[in-house]
């Protein structure tokens, strides 16, 4: 467990001392929201459509974070040093994934009122916990199934396009829950808190890919 | 050192046989056995091989990713070309089920592709991840990490694969009812009959296909061997750029 914390202290800290990814991330999103205000033409959105778009535009961002997670691992040697100490090879799983978490959350702390005040049109203020809830659990799929993908990409040769092709279908489940259990969140008189099936099915999806990671990324560091 | 070439022919030709008997017998019973559906008529019959395709493909799938266990318990090479071979063959029937697909619904719901029904679209899903099977693979050059990489993603996929159905059809939110059970539970007789046999015939064209690749590909890389240790390294031409395991 310390070893889990030092090595996301040191995630952090590297971010916080080069503002790198995370700036981009937030960038890239409000961009985003601006680009489908043109591509709809439309001023205010509710309901499905909104949820669509959030979707769509939390994971291309996450992608950005995702393609970069294990970059500075491999240019700069980490893997082989992380390979030398004495730890248990799934901290580096654990701390990786929980740094993408961290990234995440800290995108839509800032995505979600740019979306907010750019787009949507009912309130969020009645929905607001629901809709947290159901990110934070789509959060999770996003960094373990992010951290899996980008284990086996930054090994390849064209990693950039390896990690995103390989990640959208994975991810697709996931997103599915989260666009259709947003939808009422979003359309203003609806429900305050998502259907429990797409709760239960995010937190099974969790649950599952948190399993299978933990057992197969072992053999991503072997060498 | 046994040949290991011969393990993987050795009994080739019976079950190439066997496959063309079953194939024969299967395409006479959806021709002259199976009665005509009463709703679509002829088009209808296109099921008994629609439908067995796309299980042989998610087993194959599903396949790969076992393949790729044992790949990485034991390290042997012979896995991952198994595991290889298996996800390669089951992309070609998954596209030849998908192209199936299209023209029964052309001609039974008039669109060549339907949103509604969970089953093509969590079947076009899987076919979407394995695609990245083969990219993945190219852009890996050292044939140990390949083997490795490729069997990590085949596990993953292969358990994607039911996880997959079960969110796809919670999607839909049970408002459409399965027509066709995969049991055949609704099925007369005679068709139930019929399916079974077409299912069968396409499994044994599977495991005939995945063999004769398997002993194809071990046979070149014996034959590579041979002449690298006859006639020295440079007499062997590299392998061009290949997902194959070699």
């Amino acid at each position: 467990m310390r070893s889990v914390l030092a090595i996301l202290r040191k995630d952090l800290l590297l971010e916080l001392r080069t503002f790198e990814t995370l700036p981009a991330m937030v960038l890239f999103s409000i961009v985003t929201f601006v680009i489908f205000h043109f591509a709809l033409n439309r001023g205010s959105l509710a309901g499905q459509l909104a949820a669509g778009i959030l979707t769509a535009t939390l994971l291309f961002a996450a992608m950005l974070a995702i393609n970069r997670l294990f970059v500075a691992e491999r240019e700069q040697g980490g893997f082989d040093a992380f390979l030398l100490a004495p730890v248990d090879r799934s901290v580096l799983l654990l701390a990786k994934a929980a740094a993408l978490f961290v990234f995440l959350v800290v995108l839509e702390v800032f995505a979600l009122p740019a979306f907010a005040l750019l787009l949507l049109g009912p309130s969020l203020a009645r929905s607001l916990g629901g809709l947290v809830v159901l990110l934070a659990l789509t959060d999770v799929a996003l960094a373990v199934i992010g951290t899996l993908v980008s284990a086996i990409a930054v090994q390849t040769r064209a990693r950039d396009l390896i990690g995103p092709i390989i990640a959208l279908p994975l991810l697709i489940p996931a997103l599915i829950a989260l666009a259709r259990g947003a939808s009422p969140l979003l359309s203003g008189h609806g429900r305050t808190f998502p259907q429990g099936h797409w709760l239960a099915i995010l937190g099974l999806y969790d649950l599952v890919f948190a399993l299978l990671a933990y057992a197969v990324f072992d053999f991503l560091l072997e060498d | 050192m046994a040949r290991p070439a011969t393990t993987y022919s050795r009994g080739l030709p019976a079950l190439a046989l066997a496959t063309v008997a079953a194939l024969a017998a299967a395409l006479a019973l959806v021709f002259f056995y199976a009665p005509l559906d009463a709703d679509q008529g002829f088009v209808q019959k296109i099921f008994y091989i629609h439908v067995p395709l796309a299980i042989v493909s998610l087993c194959g799938f599903v396949l790969g990713g076992i393949f790729g266990i044992w790949q990485l318990r034991t390290g042997e090479r012979k896995w991952d070309m198994r595991s290889y071979v298996a996800i390669h063959m089951s992309l070609i029937f998954g596209i030849a089920a998908l192209i199936a697909g299209s023209i029964w619904a052309k001609a039974s719901w008039g669109h060549w592709w339907e949103w509604s029904d969970p089953t093509l679209v969590s079947f076009l899903i899987v076919l979407l991840l394995f695609a990245t099977y083969q990219p993945l693979r190219f852009s890996i050059e050292e044939p140990e990490r390949q083997a490795r990489y490729a069997s990590v993603f085949a596990i993953v996929a292969g358990a994607f694969v039911p996880m997959n159905f079960v969110v796809v059809r919670l999607s839909q939110g049970f408002v459409h009812p399965r027509v066709l059970t995969l049991t055949g539970g609704r099925l007369p007789g005679s068709m139930q009959l019929t399916f079974a046999v077409s299912l069968i015939a396409i499994a044994l064209l599977f495991t005939t296909l995945w063999k004769f690749e398997l002993s194809a590909k071990n046979t070149r890389m014996q034959l590579r061997a041979a002449r690298r240790a006859l006639l020295g390294d440079d007499a062997v031409r590299p392998l061009g750029r290949s997902a194959a395991p070699s």
